[in-house]
């Protein structure tokens, strides 16, 4: 059963494992530094739909069933499923997922719900509370823009610390003890708000939340960045990841040799036109599922820390002049699962 | 050479209105429709007060198509239809002197709107 | 967060965000914004050389652009040119006409009534908005005034 380290972190002693994976990505994630490691992509932005949101449903619908497909299981197998999108009232979720008959917790972190759904995934699986649980996730860059910023067509300029909300979805499978990755250890964020109010530059509003949640995390297990391969953020792009750097060098942590955004990863700055990075639940997703989860099974990632961020607004709350809390979930993910404890009463 | 120099104004008088509307969007927090909507006031005051349509005169095309030019065309229509129909010109001229213009934005808008496809960004 | 004060981060955050290219973007508005307002000139000596008098030939010549601006946004050409001519294509009445047009198009989707009736000015309202009232209280002033 879990333990309760420090003042946040979990450490999950069962150390649950991601059993399979699988990302579906569009055009512009198909032509990036990772497009070939997508399972599934489409070149048509609306997945042969009738409307963005269907679009944006019908990759979280793929992203199940590819994952079942992985991993020969079938939805009657999962005994729980956690899913999220950025979309009012969760709509891609609920429109995607509603014919897979998998009992379901629809959850809102924006930008954080990958980690979010997976901490919670795994921790239903280390409490022997379920055998085989699902998180999904997806984002999509018409149905967040018309929902969050502009019509398609309207010709506006976007400024250097805006980002791009990634098409895609991830789905991962967690389970009892069996296989790399395992989830070693979870923390869970608080809601900070440092009264940053431009929707333009969502990296400097979620970079001190990072910042918090990684400090805990260090600060309850008493390690450092040395202890991990990787520390990878989940869409703070360029301005957060800096910003995250500098708020952690002022903490007494240096992450620079070991951070790695996946705003960062997912596209290429120099030739793709996102200005500041990729953003959007399905960029941390993305990667994740795509990249990530394979390399620590095959041992090429022994050690990481994953940490999803996401900004907490609306465009109402914006409109209303409201800054933007947000929050960041970190999952430490190994090769290794965690030492059994010595002797005991189990 | 006449000719030369009458674009010349408006490209250059043009030019410059829309200029700084590009010094508004990169230094301040101004959103595109606070502008487009500071451009239209400016335009009913300058044209209230006389001061556009000199500039209209000179720079033809240059001053009339920025959002500016509209501002003033509401201005000269209301100041026409008061002095005309009295108080109740005050309502009916500003609308009635834009008046192509907003219903071919709507019309054409409409139009477009039913003929074509949103599209993905291509970029 | 204890250590960094919410004023001391906006002091971070301002130095690690890039600013706006403003060197490339005012000298494109400048030249888009003129060429547009140029071509909007042609429309008006085209249609003058026609026949059609000055004060309609102005308010024509504007309802040229409106349409062209409303083809290319359903194109699908107009927000490429926007990229670069932000304010240049903003400030002319194309960018009014861009902003009625693309909302429309692109809630389709909700419907003709509720979507593109209702959402074609979510953009473009606050402009006609405040236009009109502007003008009705010019209008007042000068009644009241005799400015006229």
């Amino acid at each position: 059963m879990a333990t309760n380290i420090g003042q946040y972190t979990l450490r999950l002693d069962q150390s649950p494992s991601i059993i399979g994976s699988a990302a579906i990505g569009g055009k512009k994630e198909a032509e990036g530094p990772i497009g070939n490691m997508f399972d599934i992509v489409n070149y048509d932005a609306m997945f042969g739909q009738k409307s963005w949101e269907l679009a944006e449903s019908e990759m979280q619908h793929q992203a199940a069933q590819k994952v079942l497909d992985k991993c020969n299981l079938a939805p009657g197998d999962i005994q729980y499923l956690f899913a999220g999108d950025l979309l009012n009232q969760l709509v891609a979720s609920h429109y995607g997922l509603r014919e897979l008959g998998i009992p379901f917790f629809g959850l809102y972190g924006a930008c954080s719900t990958m980690a979010e759904s997976l901490i919670l995934s795994a921790m239903l699986v280390e409490g022997g509370l379920a055998k085989k649980v699902m998180a999904i996730t997806s984002s999509h860059f018409c149905s967040a823009e018309r929902q969050f910023r502009f019509p398609l067509e309207y010709g506006g300029q976007r400024t250097p610390t805006s980002q791009w909300t990634a098409t895609a979805a991830g789905a991962c499978i967690v389970a009892e003890c069996s296989q790399p990755p395992y989830v070693r250890a979870v923390t869970v964020g608080c809601i900070e708000d440092k009264d940053i109010k431009d929707l333009n530059n969502m990296g400097a509003a979620m970079a001190p939340a990072a910042c918090t949640t990684i400090k805990r995390y260090f600060q309850d297990t008493l390690t450092g960045p040395d202890n991990y391969d990787l520390i990878l953020t989940g869409d703070l792009g360029q301005v957060g990841s800096d910003l995250l750097i500098q708020l952690l060098q002022r903490e007494g942590y240096d992450i620079k040799k070991k951070h790695a955004d996946c705003g960062l990863i997912l596209y290429d700055q120099r030739t793709q036109d996102v200005h500041a990075g990729g953003s959007g639940c399905g960029c941390a997703a993305a990667v994740l599922c795509s990249y990530i989860i394979p390399a620590i099974k095959e041992g090429k990632i022994k050690d990481m820390l994953f940490i999803a961020t996401g900004a907490l607004m609306s465009p109402v709350s914006v409109q209303q002049g409201q800054s933007i809390p947000c929050i960041a979930h970190l999952l430490h993910l190994s090769s290794t699962p965690n030492p059994k404890p010595q002797g005991g009463n189990l | 050479m006449e000719l030369f120099w009458e674009y010349a104004k408006a490209f250059l008088v043009g030019g410059v209105i829309c200029a700084i509307g590009q010094v508004l969007i990169d230094y301040t927090k101004l959103t595109p429709a606070r502008i487009l909507v500071i451009y239209v006031v400016t335009g009913v005051i300058l044209g209230g007060l006389g001061l556009y349509q000199p500039l209209v005169d000179w720079a033809g095309g240059g001053a009339s198509i920025p959002l500016t030019g509209w501002g003033n065309t509401i201005a000269k229509g209301t100041r026409e239809a008061v002095a005309e129909k009295g108080i109740f010109g005050a309502l009916s001229g500003g609308l009635t002197g834009s008046a192509a213009g907003v219903a071919a934005a709507i019309f054409f808008g409409f139009l477009i709107a039913v003929a074509f496809k949103p599209k993905n960004k291509e970029e | 967060m204890e250590t960094v004060t919410n004023r001391a981060y906006a002091q971070m955050v301002k130095k690690a965000s890039p600013p706006s290219k403003s060197a490339r973007n005012i000298p494109l508005a400048f030249l888009i914004g003129g060429a547009i307002c140029t071509l909007g000139h042609a429309f008006i000596k085209l249609y003058t050389s026609r026949g059609v008098p000055e004060e309609t030939a102005f308010p024509a010549a504007s309802v040229t652009l409106v349409f062209l601006s409303a083809l290319f946004t359903g194109l699908n050409v107009y927000d490429k040119l926007a990229k670069y001519g932000g304010a240049g294509t903003l400030v002319p009445i194309t960018g009014f006409a861009n902003a009625i047009t693309a909302p429309a198009l692109e809630f389709k989707t909700e419907g003709y009534v509720m979507g593109l009736g209702a959402k074609m000015f979510i953009i473009a309202g606050p402009v006609i908005v405040y236009g009109i009232a502007a003008g009705v209280a010019y209008g007042i002033i000068i009644y009241l005034f005799r400015l006229y």
